[in-house]
């Protein structure tokens, strides 16, 4: 059966990549339009490749596994006994997860791309933003589909590039090109852990290549609780990087800075994809995070601690965009705590839903900023919600998706979460618990979020301010994402009332049956104890909604009073519990004065300047040496001939004259 | 007959005692007369090879050397005319003007 | 004692005396004198290995020409005994025992030739003039016409070193 997509899958990433080399190169002295129909169609016949991609998965090969090699990169060969000792090549698969990851991908960056030839019109460099925004969808391209670790590494550090690149796109702004720095930095000390993952892989198993090594890593027996071996110091490495990309406790201190990019950037690299791409690793090497308890669980605490801390420090932000960064660092929290139980397929539903609501809440807040002439202090807003209806609308239905409220997606996928969260034995309680409570302030900060914007009191000076809806290039993927947001859950709905989770379903050929701790209880039981959770996380949102209403509306001041009255609490969370000081402090200053004082002052100095020196002052030196045979004084010279007559003949006669010598002993 | 080495040797000796002359002494024509004598012993050497192997290549190879020699006898003390000219002296050591 | 080999010390003996002589002397013309003497007996000993052209020629152009050309400057120049310069250290310190090394290492190589079956003492080489024009006339033909060149050149240059200076 043929499938010439599929043969051809390369096309999806390169498309985008043409586009950004040839904005790159070409597109400084381009009018917009132009730009925009490079970028545009190449990000759009890339979703349409995709989507013909996903459909000869499903209705021509019936969802089969599909791998192709596509060109060797790096061989070593065997000298030994033939074949090869490594061989990392560029392959591309397709499987049910790949699916899921490269339709969000390129849907979502399309859409966003849209978006972004309204948000970005007026701005310069223009082509620039659109260049990187398309090699940030090649490499994310690259990294979903890559069939080995090493191709998804490629694609993991271009999306950092990328990442780095956009956050500092306005670059003369200092705050925002240390942002990219960190960004970048932060992601560093991520990947060292992910590299010395795969080099252990690659030394137990032999082989990157996915299918290769989880068959071979299948068969090896588990590694319980207290047992260091190998699948859990790998999977600790990998998830080390998970953390560093995906924004997790400790190296979550990028994202909110991060916010110093445009909009179009924080809703497309910092809240669909690129974060997403630490769940992704995981997800994919489910097998041998399966391997590890120590791994699962340290996957599962990290991840429901992180969601905890984040929603914390979010209840007291005031820039718009900083509320949204913590949330996603907060939602990425609970990918992985669903990862972290087990229910891997949750986690990526979460993924997908998480997707769409984040991507148009990050939209509609640029939105909202660009509404305002670019205020994005939420306490100089207001009263907004009749003179930017659309914006409002939307986002309104994406806080709806986060908080949790069905038959929105959200609802689904963090129910999914928490249930497998509750049923894991041992331990999982208290990771309900603390889910649910995230659950409830999640609720709270966003409807804080949404009060704040666009009810209340009008905060701001009409005069300065013209508040004017966006145009229609901005406002229609808001509108697109909207929808998703809203039924994007919905074919994991049947299960509520015993029909099939068809999400799930999907998944299964990858992940396996989720919920083994099911199989103690009975499936109506089941059933019964998830309604009851569901229910229980609906109440949740709403005590949230209402108690972010009578603060924010009905009691204006109450906030205030609180803050006041609960003082340290309230600054050390509105100062993110000081941890960027800290990490300066304990890890930059001492770094930065090592640099300085070691590395600088001695090393490169002393030693190496000093070696250089030196070899300069041995040359003059010799020199000084060798000059005295150029005497001027003839006798000398006439025995420099007699030494060097000598030399000549002892050369040659060397063998007559040993041979004398050894004679005469 | 004798032997050849004998002549070698001999040819070593004068050879040795040109060098001696060579390295030690000051005048400039007493160094040449040395270069001359160390040219000497060499002809003495290729004459004697030249009885050893039974060839007369050696005794042309010599005429050679004689004729070479005058030729460089003649440029040579004209040399060293004109540095009496010029340095009024025949010390060796006088000719130092490459000395830094 | 064969007579040859009586007649070889002698000349041989000689021959180093007067080399001697010539490194020990103060005076130019007395080296050129103790040269001469050497000369001479060089010419005996080519003698008596049996090359008698090459002998005549070493007395006539050697000692009748070259050293007489010597002689001459010596005499033109007015030298006089040699001054006790000593400018050079190294000639000082190394200057000796390099030279002896250097005749050392000679002797040491010629001392024990082998020079196989072509190394037997032998008569002289009958008809060795003859043998020698045939050899400059044939294959030495080249160098020969050479050096005729080289000597033009020579004298020419001779010529202009010894120009007086035009006032």
């Amino acid at each position: 059966m043929p499938t010439p997509m599929l043969d051809h899958l390369w096309i999806i990433p390169l498309l985008p990549l043409l586009g950004a080399t040839t904005n790159g190169l070409f597109g400084k002295n381009w009018p917009n339009k132009v730009v925009n129909g490079v970028a545009l169609n190449a990000t759009g016949f890339s979703f349409l490749a995709a989507l013909e991609a996903v459909r000869e998965f499903i209705y021509v090969r019936n969802q089969e596994l599909f791998r192709k090699e596509f060109f060797d990169w790096i061989v070593i060969p065997n000298l030994v006994s033939g074949g090869n000792l490594f061989r990392a090549g560029f392959d591309l698969q397709m499987d049910q997860l790949t699916v899921v990851m490269v339709l969000v991908v390129t849907g979502v960056g399309f859409l966003i791309h849209i978006y972004s030839t309204g948000y970005m019109a007026h701005e310069g460099g223009y082509y620039r933003f659109f260049s990187y925004l398309n090699l940030f969808m090649f490499f994310m391209l690259i990294l979903v589909l890559a069939a080995n670790y090493v191709l998804l590494f490629v694609g993991w550090e271009g999306v950092g590039l990328s990442s780095y690149l956009l956050i500092g796109f306005y670059f003369l702004k200092k705050s925002a090109s240390d942002a990219g720095k960190k960004a970048f930095i932060v992601n560093r000390i991520g990947d060292f852990g992910f590299m010395l993952g795969m080099f252990l892989l690659f030394k137990t198993f032999g082989t990157l290549d996915f299918t290769q090594l989880f068959a071979k890593a299948e068969p090896w027996s588990h590694e319980g609780w207290g047992q260091f071996g190998t699948f859990t110091v790998a999977c600790l490495l990998l998830f080390m990087g998970a953390c560093g990309k995906s924004a997790q406790l400790p190296l979550y201190v990028w994202l909110p800075d991060a916010m110093e990019g445009p909009t179009p950037v924080s809703a497309l690299i910092h809240a669909a994809t690129m974060v997403t791409a630490g769940v992704y690793v995981v997800a994919r090497s489910h097998i041998l995070f399966t391997h590890s308890e120590i791994a699962m669980v340290v996957v599962a605490i990290v991840g429901c601690a992180t969601a905890f801390f984040a929603a914390t420090i979010g209840l007291v932000q005031t820039d718009i965009k900083r509320v949204l960064a913590y949330s996603t660092v907060s939602q990425l929290g609970y990918m992985f705590l669903g990862c972290g139980v087990g229910a891997f397929g949750a986690g990526i539903f979460h993924l997908m839903t998480h997707a769409f609501f984040k991507a148009l809440l990050f939209l509609a807040a640029g939105s909202v900023i660009h509404a305002m002439g670019g205020e994005q202090n939420m306490l100089h807003m207001g009263g907004l919600s009749k003179k930017i209806k659309v914006t409002y609308w939307t986002m309104l239905i994406a806080t709806l998706a986060i908080a949790g409220f069905p038959p929105l997606a959200g609802f689904f996928s963090k129910d999914s979460i928490l249930y497998a969260a509750f049923i894991r034995e041992p331990g999982g309680h208290p990771l309900y618990i603390v889910g649910l409570l995230t659950a409830l302030l999640t609720s709270f900060y966003m409807f804080r979020l949404i009060f704040l914007t666009f009810h209340g009191q009008q905060r701001y000076d009409e005069h300065h301010v013209h508040v004017h809806e966006s145009p229609w290039s901005m406002l229609g993927p808001l509108a697109i994402l909207a929808v998703l947001s809203i039924i994007g859950g919905w074919m994991a709905a049947p299960s509520f009332w015993g029909g099939e989770d068809h999400f799930a379903s999907f998944l299964t050929p990858v992940f396996g049956v989720a919920h083994e701790a099911e199989g103690a209880m009975s499936e109506a039981a089941a059933h019964k104890l998830e309604l009851s959770l569901a229910f229980v996380a609906v109440v949740a949102a709403l005590i949230g909604l209402l108690t972010a209403f009578w603060l924010y509306l009905k009691q204006p001041g109450k906030p205030a009073e609180i803050a006041k009255s609960l003082k340290p609490i309230y600054t050390s969370l509105y100062n993110k519990y000081y941890v960027d000081e800290l990490y300066g402090a304990a890890i930059v200053k001492p770094l930065l004065a090592i640099s300085t004082n070691v590395l600088w002052k001695v090393i490169d100095v002393e030693a190496i300047d000093g070696t250089v020196n030196g070899i300069a002052h041995g040359a003059t030196a010799t020199g000084d040496v060798a000059r005295r045979t150029q005497s001027g004084n003839t006798r000398s010279y006439a025995v420099w001939v007699v030494i060097g007559a000598l030399a000549v003949l002892v050369i040659i006669f060397w063998p007559a004259i040993r041979a004398l010598a050894g004679g005469a002993q | 007959m004798v032997p050849t080495n004998y002549y070698l040797v001999l040819s070593a000796i004068l050879f040795g005692l040109g060098t001696v002359a060579f390295v030690f002494k000051r005048n400039i024509i007493t160094i040449f007369m040395s270069i001359e004598l160390m040219l000497n012993a060499v002809n003495l050497a290729f004459v004697a090879f030249s009885q050893a192997f039974g060839k007369v290549h050696g005794q042309v190879f010599v005429l050679f050397v004689i004729v070479v020699a005058a030729a460089e006898a003649a440029v040579g003390l004209g040399i060293i005319i004109l540095i009496q000219r010029n340095r009024q002296s025949l010390n060796v050591e006088k000719v130092n003007l490459l000395k830094l | 004692m064969s007579p040859a080999l009586l007649i070889f010390f002698v000349l041989a003996g000689l021959a180093v005396l007067a080399a001697l002589s010539l490194v020990v002397q103060r005076h130019p013309i007395h080296s050129a004198l103790s040269l001469i003497v050497v000369m001479v007996c060089l010419a005996g000993l080519y003698l008596l290995i049996g090359a008698e052209f090459v002998a005549a020629v070493q007395i006539i152009v050697y000692g009748g020409a070259i050293m007489v050309l010597f002689v001459f400057v010596i005499m033109l120049l007015n030298v006089g005994e040699e001054e006790r310069t000593d400018f050079s250290k190294l000639a000082k310190f190394a200057g000796l025992p390099l030279a002896l090394a250097l005749t050392a290492s000679i002797a040491a190589a010629v001392v024990k030739p082998d020079l196989g079956a072509a190394g037997v003492a032998r008569a002289a080489i009958p008809n060795a003039t003859a043998q020698i024009s045939s050899m400059l006339f044939k294959e030495f033909v080249y160098p020969f016409e050479l050096t005729s060149f080289l000597i033009l050149v020579a004298i020419m240059g001779a010529l202009v070193l010894a120009q007086r200076e035009k006032k």
